[in-house]
């Protein structure tokens, strides 16, 4: 293999697990060592400026850096990253005066934003401060999108939400609530520069069976319903609910019916239970508020009775791996299943739909009703208009919409200064060493043995006689610190310089996971079967210097890297450095 | 120096056959400088020992005084140990060995150790076949007492003050080859891929089994002029022929290249295989051994490997027809005959 080029910044960038698994790249070791240290404003405005709402993501935030955290590889569980972004948010002082000033003149260019979401407020966030003059419209009362119509309040309270939205919208935005836009050309005719389609993916499918159109009262579409139960247009369900689906909506519509007067709410759902859509922990807490999670039930139709919603028939499932090696879900054979009901809500999965996107907008789109768009600058088929978030390519998550909206922005910034869009600024990367003396860095060096903690819940009975009653309580600060201890700061780097090395194998020899080898060169595949430890990990990178003097290379092998710093600690040349390596995205500002 | 080792492993490390990964046959982190090559030996030993199968209960672990003697802890943590006086670690091992036959004796000292204080006990341990393995980690000097010339350094070798050494040095392996050492081996702390397997060798050899490892010392013999430094040593070192054990009590059936190996029955049927043995080297020569090393004393080269081995021989409790059965293991009647047995004895005298 060739020596590891350490200029490229996506190398270390790749150690970071967290972080390069984060969308919007969240230096996440720099804030949880902030949180150990007691400095949540710090650790906030380190996740304000790369994800814009910290203190809702530190409760909803899909998490996908968590199964990616190295920690996970070592021991059971990952660091609990996300919780700990809430307690910089909860404990952070007054982070206004950090935030950047927006000009009190204008640069003279105007925005449209369709959708109040975290896509196109995270356009506003960057655009606002550049001297942009900046319309948001959208069809709801206030701005969030579907944080505000969609995460109940019991996940996400309302204190939260306009905080984090009003840091954004108080920067001199214009907002038009209650204004559902219906044509995209009469927005275009307003002679913005630039318009951003950040209007989500806001239609609930809808399960058309036998029965739908008689039971109609009491079948609710689930998206709708917890829009409705959020504006508190609806505040009570039957007491048995069936809720179809196995993804986070059913999950919130389930525990949101707890909570409106539903007592045998049950999720029926056609897949088997581990291969719900719906993260683990949003099932634990789902079966923790005695709902019943019933998995390989096909619906069959909706029964009435006297012109009223009785319940639901059920084809009941098994899968089978067919032939082609898939997984199919087959009929056992049984009898067909009733389950009674008052109201049922459908939570079955959300559609794009832009009917209100003319065709002479010059906007093309693909067979499956999708805008035509590009993944790099989110600009569509009409160079003037952009898209981002669930908009740009179906539904995801709050983290994915504001990264799409730091990179929309950057383009748009781009588009208005005449630049080339494929031009994208390069990441802002730094590389400091860690040594303070032989044997002391800068950074907690030792790796505690902790397993992961569990994060407090409020008592079931109060929450669920309570809606907006907050079901996580957080941690507490002592808890907090232990749990930050256990982040393995894979953004400090062993660097490795070859020129110092005496091949005396100190580092092999003390390395806890068997992470370095000094070995002939070879291919990867090659030098995978010929290192100290099994290198089965192929998702992890190998680190390779030039040739040394006995003709063989150092290979560490990055999977199980503790960074304890230990092998440059044994170094006797200072051949190894712990290197903190800082790597931002870098914004429109 | 942090004094914390991360208790967290690999967690894909293989298991030997007693289902046990090296970190059981780990010891608490090291003291020793930076860069230590007695830190590479301990790791050796670590790998030989988990490579071989041995229940970590089953060895004792023996040394004298100075850095190299250290290093007992920071191995094989869950084996027996006794870290004795300076340059006593023979008779402390005699003992053991004679108390109970049935562990694994691992005998590691320096060359100070050695050569100079413990050369009494050094001599006559090897005369006396004890069965055990006697690791000398050779430095050049006295790094524990700050790195004075000792008895191994080569005629002018320099210090780390650019002194030369005045004196002839004396060559263990040569000695112990002098003195009828039933193995011998040479090697270098920065080759485990040489190292190992003499290790697991040695162990297996039903004698005395003597290896001299070239170790430097980071701290005060690795400068320039010095032939014990890390540089010095990777340029002069010269193989007799790349070792491997063969632990499996079972042919080779493997095949090389014919002429370029040679295979060692041990005692209890496994081997030693010398692939790419010098042409004119016999494992078996005694005589050729030493010139061998004489030899390359000559060309100021290192010669490293097994230099000579007597697969069959007989140990001390051999030597002197002990009992078989351990002699911790035998009760107080058995070990003392009584009054009434002395008296016929005398009987025969009178
Ligand atoms: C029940 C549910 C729970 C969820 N929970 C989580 C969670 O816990 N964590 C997580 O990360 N993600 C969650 N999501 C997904 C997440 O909410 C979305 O992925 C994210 O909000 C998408 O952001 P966006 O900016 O693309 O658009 P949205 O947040 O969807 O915002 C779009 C906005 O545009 C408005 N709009 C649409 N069309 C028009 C129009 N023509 N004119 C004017 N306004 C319009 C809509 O009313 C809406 O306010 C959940 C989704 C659902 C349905
Ligand atoms: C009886 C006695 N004499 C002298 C000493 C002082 N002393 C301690 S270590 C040592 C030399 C150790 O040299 P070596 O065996 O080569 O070990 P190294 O530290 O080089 O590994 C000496 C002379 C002592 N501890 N005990
Ligand atoms: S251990 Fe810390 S830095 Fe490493 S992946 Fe997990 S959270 Fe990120
Ligand atoms: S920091 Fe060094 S010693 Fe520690 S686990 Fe990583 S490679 Fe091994
Ligand atoms: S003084 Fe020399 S022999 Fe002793 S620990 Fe340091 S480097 Fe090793
Ligand atoms: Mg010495």
């Amino acid at each position: 293999m060739k020596p590891t080029d350490e200029k490229n910044p996506e190398y270390f960038h790749k150690v970071v697990d967290c972080q390069y698994a984060c969308p919007a790249h969240t230096p996440v070791p720099e804030y949880i060592r902030l949180v150990a240290a007691g400095k949540y404003t710090e650790a906030y405005m380190i996740n304000w400026e790369s994800n814009v709402f910290p203190g809702i993501l530190g409760r909803t935030c899909d998490r996908p850096c968590e199964p990616a955290c190295r920690r996970g590889r070592i021991e059971e569980e990952p660091v609990a990253i996300c919780r700990l972004k809430r307690v910089a948010a909860d404990n952070k002082h007054d982070v206004r005066s950090l935030m950047p000033r927006v000009p009190f003149e204008k640069n003279g260019k105007r925005i449209a934003l369709i959708g109040g979401g975290p896509a196109s407020l995270t356009v506003a966030r960057d655009l606002a401060p550049l001297g942009y003059e900046i319309h948001l419209y959208d069809e709801q009362d206030a701005g969030g999108g579907m944080m505000r119509t969609q995460i109940p309040s019991f996940r996400l309270p309302l204190e939260v939400l306009n905080e984090e939205v009003d840091y954004v919208l108080d920067m001199g935005i214009h907002t038009q609530f209650k204004t559902y836009v219906s044509s995209l050309q009469e927005i275009l005719d307003k002679n913005y520069d630039v318009v951003f389609v950040g209007t989500g993916a806001p239609r609930g499918r809808d399960l058309v069976i036998p029965g739908r159109k008689e039971g109609a009262v009491n079948i609710h579409i689930g998206v709708d319903w917890l829009t409705s139960v959020a504006f508190e247009h609806t505040n009570k369900i039957g007491k048995k609910v069936i809720v179809l689906g196995g993804g986070n909506t059913a999950m919130d519509c389930c525990r949101t019916s707890r909570r409106l007067g539903g007592e045998e709410v049950k999720v029926v759902v056609r897949s088997p239970f581990k291969e719900m859509k719906a993260s683990p922990w949003e099932k634990e807490d789902a079966l923790h508020e005695d709902i019943l999670i019933m998995d390989n039930h096909v619906p069959k139709k909706f029964v009435i009775e006297n012109g009223r919603l009785i319940g639901m028939t059920f084809d009941k499932v098994h899968p089978v791996i067919n032939e082609k090696g898939k997984r199919e879900l087959v009929p056992t054979g049984e009898p067909e299943v009733f389950i009674e009901a008052d109201d049922v809500l459908v939570a079955i999965g959300l559609e794009n739909s832009f009917p209100w996107i003319e065709k002479e907008t010059g906007i093309e789109f693909d067979n499956w009703g999708m805008p035509v768009v590009d993944a790099v600058t989110f600009q569509s088929s009409n160079p003037k208009v952009f898209f981002g978030g669930d908009a740009a390519f179906g539904p995801k998550n709050v983290i994915t919409a504001v990264a799409h909206g730091h990179q929309a922005a950057i383009s748009i910034n781009l588009y208005c200064e005449e630049k080339t869009l494929t031009e994208r600024p390069a990441p802002f990367t730094n590389l400091v060493s860690q040594k303070m003396g032989i044997h002391e860095w800068s950074y907690d060096s030792d790796v505690v043995n902790d397993l992961r903690f569990a994060v407090p819940h409020a008592d079931k009975k109060a929450s669920l006689s309570d809606r907006k009653m907050e079901v996580e309580l957080g941690f507490d600060i002592q808890t907090a610190i232990k749990e930050a201890h256990r982040c393995l700061n894979c953004d400090v780097q062993t660097v490795f310089e070859k020129d110092k090395c005496i091949e005396c194998d100190a580092c092999m020899d003390i390395c806890p996971t068997a992470c370095i080898t000094f070995t002939m060169n070879g291919d990867e595949e090659d030098l995978r079967t010929r290192l100290k430890a099994p290198s089965l990990n192929l998702s992890q990178d190998l680190y390779i210097s030039g040739t040394l003097p006995t003709s063989r290379v150092m290979v560490k092998d990055e999977d199980v890297c503790l960074h304890c710093g230990l092998c440059a600690e044994r170094c006797p040349t200072s051949a190894w450095d712990m290197q903190q390596f800082l790597y931002k995205v870098t914004k429109a500002c | 120096m942090t004094y914390i080792r991360s208790k967290f492993r690999h967690p894909g490390l293989p298991k030997n056959e007693l289902g046990y990964t090296t970190q059981e046959y780990e010891g608490a982190i090291s003291t020793l400088c930076a860069g230590c090559g007695h830190d590479s030996i301990s790791g050796s030993i670590i790998q030989a020992c988990y490579e071989l199968s041995i229940a970590p209960h089953r060895i004792a672990k023996l040394s004298g005084i100075g850095c190299s003697s250290k290093t007992p802890t920071y191995f094989l943590g869950n084996s027996h140990g006794f870290n004795s006086v300076h340059g006593r670690m023979p008779s402390v091992a005699t003992g053991a060995n004679m108390a109970n036959r049935d562990l694994v004796y691992m005998g590691v000292s320096g060359d100070g150790d050695t050569a100079s204080i413990g050369m009494g006990q050094f001599v006559h341990v090897i005369r006396r076949n004890l069965n055990m393995v006697y690791i000398v980690m050779n430095n050049g000097c006295y790094g524990l007492t700050k790195g004075q010339d000792s008895a191994t350094a080569d005629e002018g070798s320099k210090s780390k003050k650019g002194v030369a050494n005045p004196f002839q040095p004396i060559d263990l392996a040569g000695l112990a080859l002098e003195l009828g050492a039933t193995f011998v081996a040479q090697s270098f702390s920065g080759d485990k891929e040489q190292l190992i397997p003499l290790i697991k060798a040695a162990i297996d050899h039903p004698g005395f089994a003597f290896i001299n490892v070239i170790s430097p010392c980071v701290t005060f013999n690795n400068n320039p002029g010095s032939t014990k430094s890390y540089d010095y040593v990777r340029e002069h070192m010269e193989a007799t022929g790349t070792t491997d054990f063969v632990p499996e009590k079972r042919e080779i059936t493997t095949s090389y290249e014919k002429g370029s190996g040679t295979d060692i029955q041990m005692h209890d049927g496994t081997y030693i295989r010398l692939e790419k043995l010098a042409a004119t080297r016999d494992p078996f020569d005694r005589l050729g051994a030493i010139n061998a090393l004489q030899n390359s004393r000559n060309h100021n080269e290192i010669l490293t490997g097994l230099l000579y081995v007597e697969p069959k021989t007989s140990d001390l409790h051999e030597i002197i027809q002990t009992s078989d059965r351990p002699l911790n293991s035998l009760r107080q009647d058995e070990l003392c005959p009584g009054t009434l047995a002395l008296a016929d004895i005398n009987q025969d005298y009178r």
